[in-house]
Parts: C-alpha cells; structure tokens; sequence
C-alpha cells in the first residue's frame, strides 16, 4: 500500500470536506435519508476511495480489484458521494438521491447501479456476503492478491446474522478480509448502549477468533496504519473499530442519535454548508 | 396410459415399484455438476448427510463450507460466494432455507441478482414423525412471490438429479424442493428431461381427457394412481406433471384446460400461494374453468408416519379421485 505522505493527508482532508458537502447537498435535494453515519464516515470513505482501494472508476467490473461491501446501505449518500468524486460517475447525478428512475437508490440496489458489489439496506448481511467472497478467493489462492473489505456499523450488531459470519471467518481464519465498524455509539431511536450494550465490543471480536485494532475514526494517518497492520495479518481476520463522531463536521448534528435517520432541512443544509467551506483545510 | 413417448418406468404401477429418495437424486446430480463445472460449490447448514451433500462434500472438500446450524448466513456467505463466479448450492431443510432466512434469500439473492440455488429437503407433511415444526409447507408460496427467484420440485430422484445438474447452468436465483421419504422412480434416464417444461404422464387410450390433474412433487405418483384407478370407472384424466413451478409453462396449462375444461391441481403444501395458486392465475386470466385444489388446507401438521399423514390431510389418491370427481360435476 502506498505511503501515506503529509501532503496526500492534507488533500484527502479536502477530498473529505468536499465529500461531506456532496453528502449534505443530496440530503436536503431528496428531503429524506441517513445524515449521522454518512458523515461520520466520509473520512474513511474518501481514504478508501482515493487512497487504499485497488480501483479503477473507469472499469469498475475491473476483476483485480479490492471488494468492497458496504453493509449498513442506509449510509450510501457517503458511498455514493466518494464514488461520484472519484470519477465512477457525473458528480452532478448525486442530485437525484432517492428520486424516480434514478441510479442511485435509497438503499444501494445493483440492479440499479451495477457497478457497487452488493445491494444492502436490511441490516447485518454484509459481513456474511464479505466472508463468502474471501472464502472464494482463498479457494482460488487469490487471497494474496487482493483484499476483501467490509465496512458496518454498530448497531447492525444487534443482528444474529452478523455473529454467524464472523464465527465462520474466524473458523477460515481468513486473513483477506477486513471489517470496518463504524463504532459512533448511536441507532435509529437512542444509543447503542442503551438500545442493547455493546461493550466490551473489542474482547467480543476477539472471543470469535478475530484480529482487533482499535482507532479514532476520523484520523487518516492512524486508520491507514491500521488497515496496513490488517493486511499483514495472514491468519487472521481483523476488524478495525473505528470511534467515529456520528454527523462528523457539522457541530450542530454531531452526537446527537436524532440525526441517524433524517436530513437536514433547507435551512440547516445552508448552515451546514457554510461550517463546511469555512472549516475547508487550506 | 402412461405417456409412451416419455419413457416412464414400467414397472410404476406394480407392487415391486422402486423407491428412492428425491435427495439422493439431488445428492448425485451435485457430484456430477461439481465434475462438470469447477465453479460448482456446496454449502451446508450441519445436514450434510440428511441433505444428501456428503457426496460432494467428500469429493470436493475444497469447495465445501460447512457453516453450522446458521441458515441466514448459510445463504448471504453463498451471495457473496456467487459475487465471485461461483454457483453455489446450498442446502438445509425447507422449514430453515428458505423459511428462517427468506429475507437474506431476498435481499442478497433475488435483489441482487446473483445465481444461488436455495435447496429445501425435507418438505411437506411427508416429513412425518418429526412433526407440524419440520414439516414445511409454505415454501413454494415463499419463494414464487419473489421477483428473479424461480421456483422447482421435481417428482422423483431420477428428475431431481436431472435438475439438479441443469441448475448448475441456468443463470436465475432458484429454489429446488425435495421431500424426505423415499418415493416412487416415476422417470428414467431415458425420460426427456428439459427445465421450464411441464410434461404429461398420463392420458387416455383414445380420446380427449375430461379432467387434467396438475400435480407437483412426491403426490405426482399419487395422482398417477388416481388416474390409473379412475380410468377403470370410466373417468378420463391427463396428469400433468409441473416440476418448473416458475417460470411456469403457461402454454402447456393452458392447453391442458382448453381440452379438458377441469382442473384438478396436486401438492403437498398450503393450499394458499402454492402451485394451484399458481395455476389458478393463470387459467383466471386467460381460460377460466373449474379449479379444484388438492393441497394443506391452512393447517399446521404433526407427528405421523407419511402415509396416515396423507389420508388425514386429503392430499392422496382417494382425495385426489374425489376432487376429479367433484370437479367433473362443476363443467
């Protein structure tokens, strides 16, 4: 993977900036979805996106490339936006979030945009669908070639499905895939330590025979590194629990759960712009 | 008479009948795609034995996954496993796969697209002893309403494994339903065998059928009996057997309506949403006649050996031969 310099830093800070706004003009251009998670993520996505992935936007069936599953689909105006800004489409469709006929459906459908490797929306199937494709590609001894990443959140772990995938990934010890949990601490309707305890979350991974790195969610240098340590696990899965700020970069929407599933009106999208390109890093 | 151009077991209708279970007809026909086609990959839920998958999981144990008593990630690991090329079959008993985990079935199967076949053992009240919890029969209804799923249930080992070894090169989401309990070899290899098409098992010496039975599943062997004994008082039938229950072969349907005028529709499953139903569509929109339906009337089973299951719940040759009978009075 490629050395993350102090200069490419500083430009994925602005890729991210840039991102958030995409997030948040989409938000308020459909009137309904997501707004916590996509910006509590847009750091890590715009990482991926224009650092760690092995990508090609302009042959996105390219069959070298990394997988990528997003498994809490809710969050795609992030996917979407990270996408669109690295060239797999016209930065001007995000508009058309969530209306008729568009490509870029509420909940991501590859029926609909063929391109993404999953459908995803009913929580805790991505994690399982991400351990399948590893499973593949240590059947055919290409699990040195690429890599298998799976991004979730937290409160998807309430889903029994997800417990059945990582005790099968552990069994396989595969050590091409990858998990990312969005850890921001909130659900739809309050905390997740409320709504049902997730602690000790690192010491449950690990009882399922997993790798575990913990990292602050928002610091590239910090996330990269790990994402270089969970590559060089060879034994392993890991996960890396990210401590993300849900509604990361605008002060009014950060750590408050009642963001998780509404957007901003037009008003407090014109607030949380303005936050935005006055906080732009220069 | 038995179809002559379909080259049907002769030995059918005698006491001496072979019997073999439709899941070791699945159970080879794995084996065989698996030889045929690398890609080919199993998955199983810890029933590896009773799925019949113990052939290919001994031959091919590279490509076997065993991923224990976990039916929602039995088939989200097989999407993502389809993701990568691969056709996966994966089995478990119909109440499990696809009763647990239908809404993984849909989402990461049917919604995204991807060639996974969902099979079912174990289906129908047949099931017996184990009882109204194991004895799934609801799961045609689950599985035809789903967009891209298509749906089958082949009537005898022999079929199965045909269609076992097909399914491995369609290119659609399915579900394969098998039953349990041994039954009647209603086919031979020499029987033409082509998915999506029904195909008639019965039909008169001479002459137009008064009444069609549509069967599916382990009853087809039922209705053929039926049609046997009700051909000695007079009553002419031609049975059909539909084991593509979607896509459905609606010209054959509507063909076998249009000369008979009667419809008599056989399964071991509800009676709502299931093959009848199916049927019942189509002949409601483009040739509407009488319908009698012989299925699960809204009913839980329970323990039983197959047999006294299958009188207490109508669904046998005396039903069937009243429902021809009743149906016939309803021209």
């Amino acid at each position: 993977m490629a050395y993350l310099s102090e200069e490419k830093i500083k430009e994925l800070e602005i890729k991210a900036n840039t991102v958030r706004q995409s997030i948040i003009e989409m938000l308020v251009e459909a009137g309904s979805g997501h707004t916590a998670g996509s910006l509590g993520m847009a750091d890590i996505f715009t990482l991926f996106y224009f650092h760690i992935l092995k990508h090609d936007p302009k042959n996105p069936l390219w069959v070298e490339r990394d997988r990528l599953v997003l498994s809490n689909g809710h969050i795609c105006p992030v996917l979407y936006a990270a996408m669109a800004h690295s060239g797999y489409f016209p930065i001007e469709e995000l508009k058309t979030l969530r209306k008729f006929g568009t490509r870029l459906q509420g909940h991501p459908h590859r029926e609909y945009l063929p391109f993404i490797e999953n459908s995803s929306g009913p929580l805790g199937e991505g994690l399982s669908q991400a351990v399948g494709m590893a499973l593949v590609d240590r059947m055919d001894k290409k699990d040195n070639d690429r890599f298998i990443y799976c991004f979730m959140s937290d409160g998807e772990l309430d889903e029994g499905n997800t417990w059945e995938g990582m005790m099968l990934a552990g069994k396989n010890k595969l050590g091409n895939l990858i998990a990312i949990v969005d850890r921001n601490n909130i659900q739809l309707s309050g905390n997740t330590e409320d709504i049902m305890p997730l602690e000790p979350l690192a010491d449950k991974w690990k009882a399922f025979n997993w790798q575990v790195l913990e990292v602050p969610g928002h610091d590239f240098k910090m996330i990269n590194e790990a994402v270089e340590e969970a590559q060089n696990s060879y034994n392993k899965p890991t996960v890396i629990i990210a401590y993300t700020i849900p509604g990361k970069g605008v002060k009014e929407f950060e750590n408050d759960y009642k963001w998780h599933g509404k957007p901003p009106t037009k008003e407090e999208g014109e607030m949380a712009l303005k936050e935005l390109r006055d906080n732009r890093p220069i | 008479m038995l179809n002559p151009k379909l080259k049907l077991n002769p030995n059918l209708f005698s006491e001496t009948v072979e019997k073999v279970s439709m899941r070791e007809g699945f159970g080879e026909g794995l084996l065989k795609a698996g030889e045929e086609n690398k890609n080919v990959v199993g998955l199983c839920a810890d029933l590896t034995e009773s799925t019949q998958m113990n052939l290919f999981a001994e031959k091919f144990s590279e490509r076997f996954i065993e991923v224990g008593v976990a039916e929602q990630n039995l088939v989200t690991v097989a999407s993502g496993m389809a993701s990568m090329g691969k056709i996966p079959f994966c089995g478990s008993y119909a109440i499990f796969s696809p009763g647990r985990n239908w809404e993984q079935i849909r989402t990461t199967i049917a919604y995204n697209d991807r060639k996974v076949v969902i099979v079912g053992s174990h289906a129908g009240i047949s099931v017996g002893p184990d009882g109204g919890t194991h004895q799934m029969t609801e799961d045609i209804a689950l599985t035809r309403v789903m967009p891209n799923m298509e749906v089958f249930s082949p009537c005898d080992a022999i079929e199965a494994e045909k269609m076992t070894m097909t399914l491995a090169k369609t290119k659609k989401p399915a579900y394969l339903r098998l039953v349990r309990e041994k039954t009647w070899v209603i086919t031979t290899e020499e029987t033409p065998f082509e998915i999506n098409k029904a195909q008639i098992f019965w039909m008169p010496d001479v002459g137009l059928a008064q009444v069609g039975i549509i069967a599916t599943g382990a009853l087809v062997c039922r209705a053929l009996v039926a049609a046997k004994e009700l051909e000695t008082e007079g009553i002419k039938t031609k049975v059909m057997n539909l084991s593509s229950i979607k896509p459905i072969d609606k010209d054959s349907i509507l063909k076998l309506a249009k000369e008979t005028k009667a419809i008599v529709t056989v399964e071991d499953h509800q009676i709502a949403g299931g093959m009848g139903s199916a049927v019942a569509e189509i002949l409601a929109q483009n040739y509407p006649v009488p319908i009698e339906f012989i299925g699960i009337k809204d009913k839980f089973g329970q323990s039983g050996e197959p047999e006294e299951l299958i009188e207490h719940y109508e669904i046998g040759k005396d039903a069937i031969k009243k429902a021809v009978k009743k149906v016939l009075k309803r021209k």
